[in-house]
């Protein structure tokens, strides 16, 4: 059965570019384009070989509304909706942090109060008035600058040089005792965040302990250093802060709204059918154009709609206008429009993916996996520092139990629940929304329909428990049909 | 003769109280293709991987075109030009084929991977290999066949300027066919000046390829000899016992692990 073309091709390693129309009339049956039939085809025996993605999240999702709506008159109104939208943007950022972490087969336990952490370094130089040393007391300050230098410190040991910049402005802010402002609160918060997230990814990374016991120790810990910060029955407040507060809960106006509407779907579109259409005129792997399109249509109805309805007024009472799109939808759009580009386009991203899908083939291949594994945690802990800021904003205060109770195990399951594997090497930032936005209508409709904390916890611990199962089931699928 | 390309010598290594390798000493020479053989468990995939940088060894010295070098980790070894596909296939199950070939070199900018000319490149590679039966460059390796996955490690390694290819076992998964064709492949890599190592526990096609052979037996190198100053025979004998008429260790009997 030997190949006459490639037996008289004597240089075909390295560059076989010159014979390569040969070459790919060679190549079998490798296939660049598809018809929408074969597409369709396609991804029905992908989904039967046990890739869902996030497909059984976006069924529940509609199952969930459809069945709340039916249940409660008020659940589709247009203020509960985006009431909604704010409730569950700060456990949606925390978890898509998160799927950092699961995409190289690690748990971060301590997302959570770390988080907390960042809320209350935030809340308290706002209500000191940047004198962090006055709020804290002389020895609990010094320690706070020694851990932020020891993140610093320890990132740079691992050549994180990001973590140890963000780690050393933070000590800049801190220790130079600068007036409150919104914007140095939330810049502060998101340094903390870092040096916190350098600390553990080096003790996972480099000193090698299990994540599940390094974040386990650290929940207990963070949940101890917030107490300390803001003492015991002790309550921040942050909303006399316009900036602060009108994170969660402020609007975007009108115009804002409509403005966000067509950069968002007006750039998904062409980042889509550009690339497209590029890939195509290049000969690559590309899906159908009408199944592009379709995408890039049903984005923009989506997009187009929810501003629609989101710039009615919503007040509910008829003496105030509540009109625009909550801010939390563009923070958490530019987070997911980042958060994506990082895994899908970058060598970081990649080596991520190939780190935890099999960690000696990435460190064969010369990926620094010791430096990527603790890079992570950077992300996770930073990003936890980004919803710690929104959900603080929409309480309005920052109390001893920020970031604790379910805060993290809320992200963690929006984060499963969406399709991110907790196996590793599978899962995209896009799975934290989806399953945020699943336990936030949960919450949200059992609340409505005034059930007691009891009911919500099971109903959302049972909501977990499927999304695990069918992540479970869909990995033996996927190995079963892998040989 | 030429000089070796790889030049090894008093290469030791022990995992713990196992001391795997003894003294080994191993040429590979620009233009051959030599074959490294022995039992299993004798050492192959261990030296192969202290070539690579996977292992550290614990002592032994390599030179690398006449000069002395270390390496310490697989990006090292890449950065030499030496190439290896490990009998462990190493390959990230989640990432498509393009993924793969190109992963830790990546082409474009580490902020805007260039994948237009991964895809390309990888196409090509596969085509130059006929490999007719995977559907697209673009299928996760997580729904491809055995000897599917042993063709893309394979095909990861030819796609490099490589001066040194070690291969390990690379057809022991695959079907008459796709045997044929990394034979073929080995030869012409041999052919195009490039030193190339074959592990393999098939005689008949160590003969077919090799120019030379290694035996190594519980961890020593026993013999090294032109492929064609040997037969079958013994080249089976110095594998299972260690010695062959005047080729091989003196005493065997007192080789241990
Ligand atoms: N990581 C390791 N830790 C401890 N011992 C090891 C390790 N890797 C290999 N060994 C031991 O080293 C010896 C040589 O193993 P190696 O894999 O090199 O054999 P081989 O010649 O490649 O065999 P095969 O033909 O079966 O592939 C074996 O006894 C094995 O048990
Ligand atoms: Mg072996």
């Amino acid at each position: 059965m030997n190949d006459p073309v490639n037996q008289k091709e004597p240089t075909m390693t390295q560059t076989p570019t010159e014979s390569s129309n040969t070459a790919i009339t060679d190549f079998g049956i490798d296939t660049t384009t598809m018809s929408t039939s074969e597409a369709v085809r396609d991804y029905v025996s992908r989904l039967r070989a046990g890739q869902l993605g996030s497909l059984p999240a976006l069924l529940g999702l509609v199952a969930l509304v459809i069945m709340f709506a039916s249940l409660s008159d008020v659940f589709l109104s247009l203020n509960n909706l985006a009431n909604l939208l704010a409730q569950g943007a700060g456990q949606t950022i925390i978890a898509m942090g998160i799927v950092f972490v699961l995409l190289v087969g690690e748990i971060d336990l301590s997302a959570g109060t770390a988080s907390g952490v960042a809320g209350a370094v935030l809340a308290m130089h706002f209500a000191e008035n940047g004198n962090l040393m006055g709020g804290m007391g002389s020895t609990v300050f010094v320690l706070f600058l020694a851990a932020l230098g020891l993140g610093a410190v320890l990132a740079a040991l691992l050549r994180i040089w990001a973590g140890t910049a963000i780690s050393v402005l933070g000590i800049v802010i801190a220790a130079s005792g600068m007036a409150a402002n919104p914007w140095i609160e939330m810049l502060l918060a998101l340094c903390t965040g870092t040096a916190i997230g350098c600390i553990t990814g080096y003790l996972v990374s480099r000193i090698g302990m299990p994540s599940f016991v390094v974040t386990l120790a650290l929940f207990l810990a963070w949940q101890g250093v917030i107490l300390q910060f803001i003492g015991e029955g002790g309550v921040i407040g942050i909303s006399s802060s316009p900036v602060l507060n009108q994170v969660a809960n402020g609007n975007l106006s009108v115009l804002g709204s409509w403005v966000l509407c067509v950069v968002a779907v007006g750039g998904f579109a062409a980042l889509t059918l550009g690339r497209h259409y590029s890939r195509l005129r290049r000969g690559l792997v590309t899906q159908p154009t009408s199944i592009v399109f379709f995408k890039a249509g049903a984005m923009a109805a989506i997009g187009i709609a929810a501003t629609a309805l989101l710039t009615i007024n919503r007040a509910p009472n008829d003496n105030i206008v509540i009109t625009g799109v909550p801010y939390v939808v563009p923070i958490v759009l530019g987070l997911l429009v980042i958060g994506t580009y990082v895994l899908n386009r970058t060598q970081y991203g990649r080596h991520i993916y190939a780190v935890g899908g099999n960690r000696e083939a990435a460190r064969r291949a010369g990926v620094n996996v010791t430096k990527i594994r603790a890079s992570v945690f950077v992300v996770c802990s930073s990003v936890a520092a980004l919803g710690a800021i929104v959900y603080s904003s929409k309480v309005g205060s920052v109390d001893p139990q920020a970031g604790g109770l379910n805060t993290l195990l809320f992200a963690v399951g929006a984060a499963v629940i969406g399709g991110a594997s907790l196996f590793g090497g599978r899962g995209r930032v896009s799975d934290a929304v989806i399953g945020g936005s699943v336990l936030a209508v949960v919450a949200n409709g059992l609340g409505l329909l005034s059930q007691p904390a009891a009911v919500v916890s099971i109903v959302t611990g049972l909501v977990l428990l499927l999304a695990a199962t069918v992540d479970a089931l869909s990995r033996r699928r996927a190995a079963s049909a892998a040989r | 003769m030429s000089e070796p390309i790889l030049h090894i010598t008093g290469l030791n290594k022990t995992f713990g109280p196992v001391h795997v390798l003894h003294d080994i000493d191993l040429d590979v020479r620009a233009g051959e293709v030599t074959a490294l053989v022995g039992d299993n468990g004798a050492g192959k995939s261990t030296l192969v991987k202290c070539i690579a940088g996977i292992h550290g060894a614990d002592s032994g010295t390599v030179e690398f075109q006449g000069k002395p070098v270390h390496i310490r980790s697989p990006k090292d070894a890449a950065e030499l030009g030496i190439e290896v596909v490990y009998q462990d296939l190493a390959l990230a199950d989640n990432l498509d084929i393009v993924q793969n070939m190109f992963l830790g070199r990546e082409r474009g900018s580490s902020w805007l991977l260039d994948e237009a000319s991964m895809e390309k490149a990888a196409r090509e590679t596969l085509a130059s290999l006929s490999v007719r039966t995977v559907k697209s460059v673009r299928t996760p390796v997580s729904a491809l066949s055995g000897g599917q996955r042993q063709t893309v490690a394979i095909a990861k390694s030819v796609l490099w300027d490589s001066k040194v290819v070690l291969l390990d076992e690379p057809t022991a998964a695959l079907g008459v066919a796709q045997t044929r064709q990394v034979l073929d492949l080995v030869r012409r890599l041999a052919e195009q000046g490039l030193g190339v190592v074959l592990i393999s526990h098939n005689m008949a096609d160590v003969f077919e390829v090799a120019d030379r052979i290694a035996v190594l037996y519980l961890g020593r190198m026993v013999a090294e000899v032109h492929t064609k100053d040997v037969t079958h025979g013994q080249v089976v004998e110095l594998i299972t016992a260690g010695r062959s008429g005047d080729i091989g260790l003196a005493r065997p009997e007192h080789a241990v692990l």
